[in-house]
C-alpha cells in the first residue's frame, strides 16, 4: 500500500514538472487597492493582456484592504523600504504624502507623454511633482447634479431650466413649498459639498507654492450661498453626515430629497445603493455661478502608481499603461466601473454606447450631457499640504457651516489660520 | 561514566549558577521591556525633534515640532480626551461596583448567569459594536434611539454631531463593553472579604449601607486602586471606540481624542515628528494624572 502511494506521488511530481515546463513561468506582481470595484477592471484587463502571446505572462496578486489600513501599510512599507507591493492604488487625498522627500514611486512619464494629446492632462498634474508623473487616474470626476424628477414634477419644476445657482435656490423654494422636501443636502463631515462648489466658483485651498487661499472672498461667497440655503430649509444637513453613509442612502432612496450634486463616479452609488430611484433620477450639469467661475469641477480620484523598488518596474508600468491608458482600458473603465474616462478619444465612440447597468438606470444621454462641460473644468491644486487642507475642510469647515451658526467669514478665516499653522 | 560528567558539568554550568539563575528567569521580561517599550520610547523622543519624510530623508529641526504643537485641533483633542477620561473614570468605577455588590448579595438568583451576560460584550468586535451604536444613535428621527426619546416626548437629535451627546454615546459604548471586566475584578475582591467581618458588623447593628462603606469598600481598596488606575489609562488612551463610531471623519472634532490626533498627524498627514511630540505630551499627561491619583489613594504609604 505504501509503495503504491509512493509510486503515485512520484508520478504526480513528474507530471507536475512536465506541466511546469510546458507553460512559461508567469511574472508575479502584487497590487494593493482599497477599492474592490477597481479589481474588476484590473482582472478583465489582465485576462486580455495574457491572451496576447506577445506580452510576457503576468500573474497579479490583487489585495484589497480597507482605506486607512492600506495607506498606513504603504506608508510604513515605503518608509522602511520593505514589503511594498509592485503596483498600488493611492487615493488623491493621500497621494501628496508619498511625494515628500525621497520619492519611492516610479516615474511614469514614458508611458504618459507619448499619448499626452489624447488625455485629460489636468488629471495627471494631481499626481505629479517637478514635471514628473507618478500616478494614473481612472476618471475625470466631473461634478454634476442628479435630480429626482418625480419630486420635481410634483412641484412643477423643470430641471432643464435651472441654469444658475440662484435658479437652483429659487427652484428649491418652490419644491419646499409644494412638497415639503428639501432641494439638496450639504455634508457636515465631508468635502463633497463644499469643495466642488468652491472650485467651480474659481476658488481652491492652496496655491502651488502653498499659500493658503481658504479665506479668499470667493470661498466666503460660496459658503454664504450654502448657508442661505440652509437658513430657509431648501438645503438640510446630510443624514449621517455625508453622501456615503448608510443613513443617507436609505433616506435618499425613499424619495426624501429633490437633488444632490456629486462627482460623476457617484453614478454607481445610485445603481448599487438606491435601486428604487431607477428611472426617476436624471443627470444635468452643475448650475453656474452668476459672477463667473467654471462649468464643473473635477473631484476625487485614485492615482495608481508603480513602486520604484519593485524588481519588475518596467513590466508593471507596461501593464498599467495597457489597463488604464489604452483605448480598450478606458472603454472598460466606463463599462465596468461607470467612471468618466480620462481619454478624450473614447467620448462619442461606438464602443461606449454598449448597454450597461448605468444606461438602464438613467438613460443613454449621459455622455451628451457630460461633453458639454468637459471643455471648462478647472485644475485642482494638490500640494504636499493638500491632505492637511482636506482634513480641515471635512472636519472643521463643513461642520461649522452646516451644524453651527458661526458667521461664514469667521469660518473661512479660522480654517485658513489652522492650515497656515500646519505649513512649515 | 561520560554521561555522569556531562550532567555534573551541567549542574555547575554558567546558566545554572545560583547567582545567575534569577537573571535568567527575569531575562524574558527584561528583553521584552527593552525591545517593545524602552527602544520605542527613546526612538519617539528622538523623532520628536526631527522632520521625517521617508526612509532616507531625516532632518533635525530642534524644538519646531513642539512650537507647532498647540493648535486649535490639539487643544480640542485634549479637551475631548479629558472630558471622556473624567466620565469614563466616574461611570466605569461606580456602576460596575454597584452591580458587583448586588450580584454578590444573596438576593440575586442565577448570579453566574448574569456575570457571563455582563461579560459577553467584552468579547465582541468593537468595530461591529461601533457600527451598531452609530446606526442606533443615527441622525434621522426614525433611528432607534430617536424613536425611544420621542416616546418620552423629547425632540429627536443628532447624537453624534455634538460634543456633549457624542461623549455620552462614547461612555455608553465603553460602559456596555467594559462593565463585565470591572465586575469580575470587583467580585474577586468582594469574595476575598472574610464573612465574619460582615457578621461582626451586623452584631454591631450596621445596615446594608454602612456595611458597604465600612466593610466592603475598605476590603476591596487594592482592587479599587487597580481598577481606577487602568480606567484612567484606558480613558486617556481611548482610540478604537472613537474610530468605530465616527470612522476617519470626525465632525468638528467632537470625537477626536489625543491618540486619534496623533494617528492623524503620523499616518494621515505623514508627519511622524509632530506625532511623536504629541505622543510624548500624552505620556507626560497620563503619568502625571496617575501619580496624583495614586498619591491621593495612599498607594505609596507604608502598610500599617
Amino acid at each position: 500500500m505504501k509503495k503504491l502511494l509512493a509510486v503515485l506521488l512520484a508520478a504526480l511530481m513528474v507530471l507536475g514538472m512536465f506541466g511546469a515546463l510546458a507553460e512559461e513561468e508567469p511574472i508575479h506582481l502584487t497590487l494593493w487597492t482599497f477599492q474592490e470595484l477597481h479589481t474588476q477592471l484590473y482582472k478583465e484587463m489582465l485576462e486580455k493582456w495574457n491572451a496576447n502571446p506577445d506580452n510576457p505572462k503576468l500573474d497579479i496578486d490583487m489585495q484589497v484592504y480597507p482605506y486607512e489600513d492600506m495607506h498606513n501599510k504603504l506608508t510604513i512599507a515605503l518608509q522602511s523600504g520593505e514589503g511594498a507591493p509592485d503596483i498600488v492604488d493611492i487615493e488623491i487625498n493621500m497621494f501628496a504624502n508619498y511625494l515628500k522627500g525621497d520619492i519611492q514611486l516610479a516615474e511614469l512619464n514614458d508611458i504618459v507623454e507619448p499619448i499626452e494629446d489624447h488625455l485629460v492632462m489636468s488629471r495627471f498634474n494631481n499626481y505629479a511633482k517637478d514635471g514628473k508623473f507618478y500616478g494614473i487616474d481612472h476618471h475625470i470626476g466631473a461634478c454634476i447634479v442628479w435630480y429626482n424628477t418625480e419630486i420635481l414634477e410634483e412641484a412643477g419644476v423643470d430641471y432643464t431650466t435651472i441654469k444658475t445657482w440662484d435658479d437652483y435656490h429659487e427652484a428649491g423654494k418652490i419644491v419646499l413649498e409644494k412638497t415639503g422636501k428639501p432641494m439638496c443636502t450639504w455634508e457636515s463631515k465631508d468635502c463633497w459639498s463644499i469643495y466642488p462648489l468652491v472650485n467651480q466658483h474659481g476658488g481652491d485651498w492652496l496655491t502651488p507654492d502653498n499659500e493658503v487661499r481658504m479665506d479668499e472672498q470667493v470661498v466666503i461667497d460660496t459658503l454664504a450661498f450654502m448657508r442661505s440655503m440652509l437658513d430657509d430649509g431648501t438645503a438640510v444637513p446630510c443624514p449621517g453626515g455625508n453622501h456615503h453613509s448608510e443613513e443617507y442612502y436609505g433616506w435618499m432612496n425613499a424619495g426624501n430629497c429633490a437633488s444632490v450634486s456629486m462627482p460623476f463616479w457617484y453614478l454607481n452609488r445610485f445603481t448599487d445603493y438606491m435601486p428604487d430611484l431607477a428611472g426617476k433620477m436624471k443627470v444635468a450639469p452643475m448650475p453656474l455661478w452668476p459672477d463667473g467661475g467654471h462649468k464643473s469641477a473635477q473631484m476625487g480620484g485614485t492615482g495608481t502608481a508603480v513602486v520604484k523598488t519593485s524588481p519588475n518596474v518596467e513590466v508593471a508600468k507596461q501593464w498599467l499603461a495597457y489597463a488604464t491608458l489604452s483605448f480598450e482600458g478606458c472603454v472598460n473603465t466606463w463599462l465596468i466601473l461607470g467612471f468618466d474616462p480620462i481619454m478624450t478619444d473614447v467620448y462619442g465612440s461606438e464602443e461606449m454606447k454598449a448597454p450597461n447597468k448605468f444606461f438602464d438606470y438613467y438613460d443613454d444621454t449621459i455622455f451628451d450631457m457630460l461633453k458639454t462641460v468637459l471643455d471648462d473644468i478647472p485644475d485642482t491644486c494638490i500640494t504636499e499640504y493638500f491632505p492637511a487642507a482636506g482634513d480641515i475642510v471635512r472636519n472643521q469647515m463643513a461642520y461649522d457651516l452646516v451644524m453651527s451658526d458661526k458667521p461664514v467669514d469667521e469660518i473661512a478665516k479660522d480654517c485658513a489660520q489652522e492650515l497656515r499653522d500646519q505649513i512649515f | 561514566m561520560q554521561k555522569q560528567s556531562l550532567s555534573d558539568r551541567r549542574r555547575g554550568g554558567f546558566l545554572t549558577d545560583p547567582k545567575v539563575v534569577p537573571y535568567v528567569f527575569v531575562a524574558p521580561f527584561v528583553i521584552y521591556f527593552l525591545v517593545v517599550y524602552l527602544y520605542p520610547t527613546i526612538a519617539t523622543i528622538l523623532m520628536s525633534f526631527q522632520r521625517i519624510e521617508g526612509p532616507t530623508s531625516v532632518e533635525w529641526i530642534g524644538l519646531k515640532n513642539y512650537e507647532r504643537l498647540f493648535s486649535r485641533n490639539y487643544i480640542q483633542a485634549l479637551e475631548t480626551t479629558a472630558r471622556y477620561a473624567f466620565w469614563d473614570v466616574v461611570v466605569l468605577t461606580i456602576v460596575p461596583l454597584l452591580v458587583a455588590v448586588i450580584l454578590h448579595s444573596k438576593f440575586v438568583k442565577f448570579a453566574s448567569f448574569f456575570k457571563s451576560l455582563f461579560f459577553i460584550p467584552a468579547l465582541t468586535s468593537i468595530i461591529v459594536a461601533g457600527i451598531v451604536f452609530r446606526l442606533a444613535f443615527g441622525t434621522l428621527p426614525t433611528a432607534p434611539v430617536n424613536r425611544l426619546v420621542q416616546m418620552f416626548g423629547k425632540e429627536p437629535r443628532d447624537w453624534l454631531m455634538y460634543a456633549g451627546t457624542g461623549n455620552m454615546v462614547l461612555i455608553i459604548l465603553t460602559l456596555w463593553r467594559w462593565m463585565g471586566v470591572n465586575i469580575i475584578y470587583y467580585l474577586s475582591g468582594i469574595q476575598a472579604i472574610p464573612t465574619d467581618l460582615y457578621e461582626a458588623a451586623e452584631i454591631d447593628g450596621a445596615g446594608a449601607v454602612s456595611k458597604f462603606f465600612h466593610v466592603t469598600l475598605p476590603g476591596i481598596k487594592p482592587v479599587l486602586i487597580y481598577v481606577i488606575t487602568i480606567t484612567v489609562l484606558g480613558g486617556f488612551a481611548m482610540f478604537t471606540e472613537s474610530v468605530a463610531l465616527w470612522q476617519q471623519n470626525n465632525p468638528g472634532g467632537v470625537g477626536r481624542t489625543i491618540v486619534g490626533y496623533m494617528y492623524l498627524m503620523g499616518f494621515y498627514k505623514n508627519n511622524m515628528g509632530l506625532a511623536s511630540a504629541v505622543g510624548l505630551t500624552l505620556l507626560v499627561l497620563v503619568l502625571g494624572v496617575n501619580l496624583i491619583q495614586l498619591i491621593l489613594m495612599g498607594f505609596f504609604k507604608k502598610e500599617d
